[in-house]
């Protein structure tokens, strides 16, 4: 099984305002981004439960003109705020990068 | 209309400069302003808490000469907004006096605006009291409480207050918190550009050449704006546009990628069409605007204490082992020993250990909690109520966490590496964010203040 980072050419994370986060992952081609959509991997569940957020907090969006998947959530902490780790967000999306897709769905 | 408007970013944020001759060129082919975004809220709270700006002021310097340079030659207006990165009252004038700085050393004449866009806090509580003020989402608790206990609040102005500043002649304008798009729409609008290609090609611009294939280098963006749409090439030859690349901006720094809000409506950039028009420049068409209730966004910021750190290494693998365990024992052991030693008042500090190597980049969001690698890299962190009693807590953590004892050895040990003497640093004042909220208006400049300077 390949990872998720082997079908893009860039997943990134950033701050959309100090209040949310926004995840960009853009794919090299047409094939992965149709095999990683149908794998599911980038599911509203999948994303729910990696960054512990409601169904409902997700705004998920497929955008075949560009090959791009995108989300944004709420932050849990502020960006800036005493207990945040990451003041930009540049780094929230870490645990995407090695996602494991199922290619033979 | 004739030929269009020609739209020049100088670059995504007014410190990170361009090339020199890329905004020559872009002037020389005939452009109608040049624009520069000065600050944005991505560096966090601190900037517009403390009044501080974001330097290097001579980074500032060189790169506001060369626009004021540039633009006054060749007889067009420039526009900087978010001065001083908050733009709040301080940041303004810090900007303000780079101008006057510039005006003098060069012997250049001309005519300023600058567009104050602080909110006093009994305004914002008469709004407040008024109904106006409507929270986004997620919103933090906002009331007139907050609005007394908050630092600085500032107001993003909308093309109006520019528009009206341009009208009255202004040359340059230096605006307060200003929306980015702003900058570069004012001026085609008033020309009779209509708001939805004004808009998205302020969209597009707003980040200098960052909408470029590969961005080699911060750089200057150009666009040509007529009633139907806007062709976006980079200045530079060494850079090109896309249509992918331009179409990818949209999504950057932005919740959703098909819907910005902005002061009096939303660009709905759902149906756009992004088509080569040569190997390094796009034509946009097909941006819908959407006008709805003016509003212009309110943010603030408070104070939340004064931090205090240390930085320690830990490489003892016995330690590192039992890592969990070891720093919520000593956890429980220096929080007594403050209790004893500074009787502190309750919440008067928090004290957190943060641990690279394991969870300090994501921390309760990290999925893999646990240590794999030899070391890892510690930060002791106290944000406390005055900045004396974060860096008195500092001894009584470090030093007893230095000797903190772990059951496999007898005898006194010392558990952490620091790298510098002495091991800690008083950080400063923290803030927060303290407000995610709109404010309703009648007027879109009536929270602007604009003051005229000539030289």
């Amino acid at each position: 099984m390949r990872e998720l980072w082997q079908f893009t050419r860039l997943i990134r994370s950033k701050n959309a305002g100090p209040f949310e986060l926004t995840f960009d992952i853009m794919f090299k081609d047409r094939e992965g981004y149709d095999l990683v959509l149908k794998s599911g991997v980038l599911s509203p569940e999948s994303i729910a439960k990696i960054y512990k957020v409601e169904l409902e907090e997700i705004r998920l969006f497929n955008i075949e003109q560009i090959l791009t998947v995108k989300f944004s959530i709420p932050r849990k902490v502020f960006s800036g705020d005493v207990g945040d780790t990451d003041v930009y967000g540049g780094q929230f999306h870490g645990p995407l990068v090695r996602l494991l897709i199922d290619e033979t769905s | 209309m004739g030929k269009g408007i020609k739209a020049v970013a100088a670059t995504g944020n007014l410190s990170t400069g361009f090339r020199e001759e890329s905004l020559a060129r872009a002037v020389q082919q005939e452009a109608h302003f040049v624009g520069c975004d000065g600050g944005s809220t991505d560096s966090g709270p601190y900037y517009l808490g403390s009044g501080n700006p974001r330097g290097p002021r001579q980074g500032v310097k060189r790169n506001l000469g060369l626009i004021l340079r540039e633009t006054l030659r060749a007889g067009i207006p420039a526009i900087i907004g978010t001065a001083g990165h908050a733009g709040g009252r301080p940041h303004l004038q810090w900007a303000v006096e780079i101008v006057r700085e510039l005006a003098r050393e060069n012997g250049w004449h001309f005519k300023l605006a600058s567009i104050d866009s602080e909110i006093d806090p009994e305004t914002l509580v008469e709004a407040f009291g008024k109904n106006q003020i409507k929270p986004l989402s997620p919103a933090p608790l906002f009331n007139e409480e907050v609005i007394r206990q908050g630092q600085r609040f500032v107001a993003m102005m909308g093309i109006e207050p520019i528009q009206s500043a341009l009208a009255s002649g202004a040359q340059i304008v230096i605006a307060g918190r200003c929306s980015d798009v702003a900058i570069y729409a004012a001026l085609p609008v008033m020309q009779g550009i209509p708001k939805h290609v004004a808009f998205h090609a302020g969209k597009i611009l707003e980040c200098g050449a960052a909408s470029v294939a590969q961005r080699l280098y911060a750089d200057c963006m150009a666009a040509e704006l007529d009633e139907n749409g806007f062709t976006v090439e980079p200045p530079n030859p060494e850079l090109r546009c896309t249509p992918q690349s331009v179409a990818a901006h949209t999504l950057y720094e932005n919740a959703d990628p098909y819907m910005l809000v902005e002061p009096g409506g939303r660009l709905d950039t759902t149906a756009a069409t992004y088509k080569a028009v040569s190997d390094r420049a796009v034509r946009v068409e097909g941006g819908q605007f959407v006008p709805a209730k003016y509003t212009v966004r309110i943010e603030g910021a408070a104070l939340a204490g004064y931090r205090s750190i240390v930085i320690a290494g830990i490489r003892d693998p016995l330690t590192l082992g039992q890592l969990d365990q070891f720093l919520s024992s000593l956890h429980s052991a220096v929080e007594r020993k403050i209790a004893d030693n500074l009787s502190p008042p309750p919440g008067a500090y928090t004290l957190k250990f943060r641990v690279y190597g394991r969870d300090g980049t994501l921390g309760p969001l990290e999925p893999n909690p646990k240590l794999e690698g030899h070391e890892i890299g510690l930060i002791i962190d106290v944000v406390a109520s005055s900045q004396a009693l974060a860096s008195d807590i500092l001894p009584l953590v470090w030093h007893p966490g230095l000797h903190h004892p772990i059951p496999e050895y007898q005898g006194l040990i010392s558990n952490f590496a620091f790298p510098f003497s002495p091991p800690g640093v008083d950080v400063g004042p923290v803030y927060r964010f303290c407000a995610n909220h709109v404010w309703e208006l009648d007027d879109p400049c009536a929270p602007f203040r604009t003051t005229w300077e000539t030289f």
